[in-house]
């Protein structure tokens, strides 16, 4: 069966909240909050909190990249002092701990940086083709809301829309 | 009092898109002319520089035992004025300082064009800058690694991730405002910004990973950048020569960093102001809010700067008291007071609120700041060189006219940069504006609803009775 992506571009955004509100309390049968893509000029918690809980996993890949950093900081200074024993020390340690510290602190942030905007860059889904429904009004001042529907709910969710005042609303079948 | 506000909060936000993509396109002509001063700066530097490695480092005036000397005072400058723009962003984007939204930009591009300045002069300074990738941590054919117990080996790890990270910084911040560039855009700039935008649409998944993603990056770069000139300070610090082996000498170069930073964001936040015409966005009242943490960062340089003499001073150490009798009294004597002057009279014109919001005063003071804290990067080099534990090697030193032009051109490597960046990239952030104006108009509507509700249940308190149904 075809289905339909429909997306409503939104002047004010108090009305794309109550719209999104509506399809969180199932308004539309059929239809679910998880399934709305909301697009917005400016960051907005405050409206994305209707969508509800959407997990995050940038954090986790700057935890694991700042353990890397440090631990193969370590690693690679100790390996390369280990290797040159035929260094004269004067009696100091072959690995220094109190200098190898400050490296291992700036490799621990050079690759703590570098995995989050790798992490970054997958996670947002950055660098693949934009959706042909894109509107540069989002980029403006308008707020978008687009889900993809089942054909007999695209008329309940264009209704929902222009009871909000949707300014424009566009459809295309997807699939 | 009625305070005033830092953004007009009736602005358009397609106006606010007009107006910084129509910087891109159409600065004053004053912007030219800086373009042009740059480019003549940046050619007596290139023909020093040229004459200099075709005679050699002799020219410069480098000797023992002023190996170091206006180059590597440069370089701290530059590396102190990098601090400012993103430490001062990430600090203030974690505590949700709103008021840097029209100016952060400007101040991590600074910071970015800093670190690259500060880096040539190492390369510049090494004479044979063939050899540069000797300080990168590989192994030669001999298995030879650098010494990296050497504070000039942490010295290229750290600005190496400063400069990366900054960088990162600096771009990740600006992808939703390249967006609109994108989209708004034609010819070349469409390209460039369709590249760099990577695709970017606004969606809540993009908004959720870019809000954590940002997050993270300023809590990173806090840390890295007060390591960085720490860094930096442990070149002077960890050498046993006098008026350098000082404990102060980190948190000291930490605030003299981020006091000329916060100078440098006052001088190109008068000028951004004047050649884009951004009267709206880089207002009076943040200009007053900049000059203010400026002039409470003063007073911490200030407070340092007493506590690096007093140390000296009670210490004892015949050595490290002779060199500061010398600059307060000898050939240096008019470069050290100078400094005081500049770094710590100067800095109360921004306690008066007049001037604080006089362009012009403003871009006097600011630039006196910055050399105040030249001439402490130079006051930290050049005396404690020239005198010494060796006493048949006390000379003065003032700098032969290679080094001189060297360093002159720097400053207009650095404006050529920075005046590129300006006219190629939005100076202002876009979405943060939006988001500036849509958070006080949304708070300013709960505070009439809050008011409303008041006066209606002082209206019912004083006027009629409440009834029982509300019971």
């Amino acid at each position: 069966m075809s289905e339909h992506r429909v997306m409503a571009l939104f002047n004010d955004f108090d009305e794309a909240f109550h719209a999104l509100a509506e399809i969180r309390e199932h308004k539309v049968k059929g239809v679910d909050i998880d399934d709305v893509t909301l697009l917005s000029p400016i960051e907005h918690p405050e409206i994305e909190e209707v969508l509800g809980e959407r997990p995050i996993h940038v954090q986790k890949f700057t935890f694991f990249g700042a353990l890397f950093g440090v631990t193969f900081g370590f690693f690679f200074l100790a390996a390369a002092q280990a290797s040159f024993l035929v260094q004269p020390q004067g009696g100091k340690p072959v690995i220094p701990l109190p200098s190898n510290f400050v490296l291992m602190y700036e490799m621990l942030i050079f690759f703590g940086v570098w995995t989050t905007v790798f992490a970054f860059f997958v996670l947002a889904g950055l660098g693949r083709k934009r959706d042909p429904m894109y509107s540069e009004k989002v980029n403006i001042d308008q707020v978008a809301v687009m889900l993809d529907v089942k054909p007999e709910n695209l008329e309940p969710i264009k209704a929902l829309f222009k009871k909000h005042k949707a300014q424009e609303i566009r459809e295309e079948v997807v699939r | 009092m009625i305070q005033e506000k830092d953004i007009n909060e009736q602005i358009e936000w397609a106006k606010i898109n007009a107006d910084v993509m129509r910087s891109l396109e159409n600065p004053r002509m004053a912007y030219w002319v800086a373009v042009i001063i740059c480019l003549l700066m940046i050619s007596c530097a290139v023909v020093a520089e040229i004459y200099q490695y075709n005679v050699g480092m002799g020219v410069a005036g480098l000797n023992n035992p002023h190996m170091w000397d206006l180059y590597i005072a440069t370089f701290v400058f530059w590396i102190g004025m990098s601090h400012s723009g993103t430490l001062l962003s990430a600090i203030l984007h974690i505590i949700h300082a709103d008021w840097r939204k029209p100016i952060y930009r400007f101040a991590e591009a600074m910071t970015t064009f800093s670190l690259m300045t500060a880096g040539l002069f190492p390369i510049i300074h090494l004479g044979r800058v063939w050899n540069l990738y000797w300080v990168l941590p590989y192994v030669s054919d001999r298995g030879i690694w650098p010494n990296f117990r050497s504070p000039l080996s942490w010295d290229a790890f750290a600005i190496s991730t400063y400069l990366s990270a900054s960088m990162v910084f600096l771009y990740i911040g600006m992808i939703p405002d390249l967006a609109i560039c994108r989209d708004s855009a034609r010819g070349w700039r469409k390209k460039l910004y369709t590249v760099l935008s990577l695709g970017w649409r606004g969606d809540d998944r993009q908004w959720r990973n870019f809000r954590k993603t940002y997050l993270l990056l300023a809590c990173f770069l806090i840390p890295l950048a007060v390591s960085v000139h720490s860094i930096v300070s442990a070149d002077f610090a960890m050498s046993i020569m006098p008026g350098w082996h000082v404990t102060a000498f980190p948190p000291y170069f930490v605030a003299g960093a981020l006091y000329s930073g916060c100078a440098a964001i006052i001088t190109l936040f008068v000028l951004l102001r004047y050649f884009f015409r951004f009267e709206e966005y880089m207002t009076l009242p943040i200009m007053e809010k900049t000059a203010k943490l400026t002039f409470a960062i003063a007073m911490v340089w200030t407070y340092l700067t007493l506590i690096e003499f007093a140390s000296t001073w009670y210490g004892h150490n015949m050595y490290d008291k002779e060199v500061l009798i010398a600059k307060a009294t000898g050939p240096y004597a008019w470069v050290f007071w100078t400094m005081l002057f500049c770094g710590s009279v100067v800095p109360f014109a921004l306690a008066f609120k007049r001037l604080r919001r006089h362009m012009p005063t403003m871009f006097v003071v600011s630039l006196l700041l910055n050399l105040g804290m030249y001439f402490e990067r130079w006051m930290i080099v050049a005396p404690t060189l020239s005198l010494a534990h060796e006493p048949h090697q006390w000379n003065v030193m003032w700098g032969s006219i290679v080094q001189w032009a060297i360093v002159f051109g720097s400053f207009g490597w650095f404006g050529l940069l920075f005046l590129i960046f300006v006219k190629v990239f939005p100076s202002v952030s876009m979405y943060e504006v939006k988001e500036m104006i849509f958070h006080r108009r949304h708070h300013k509507d709960l505070v009439e609803i809050m008011e409303e509700h008041e006066a209606a249940m002082h209206h019912r308190k004083g006027g009629d009775k409440p009834g029982l149904e509300g019971a």
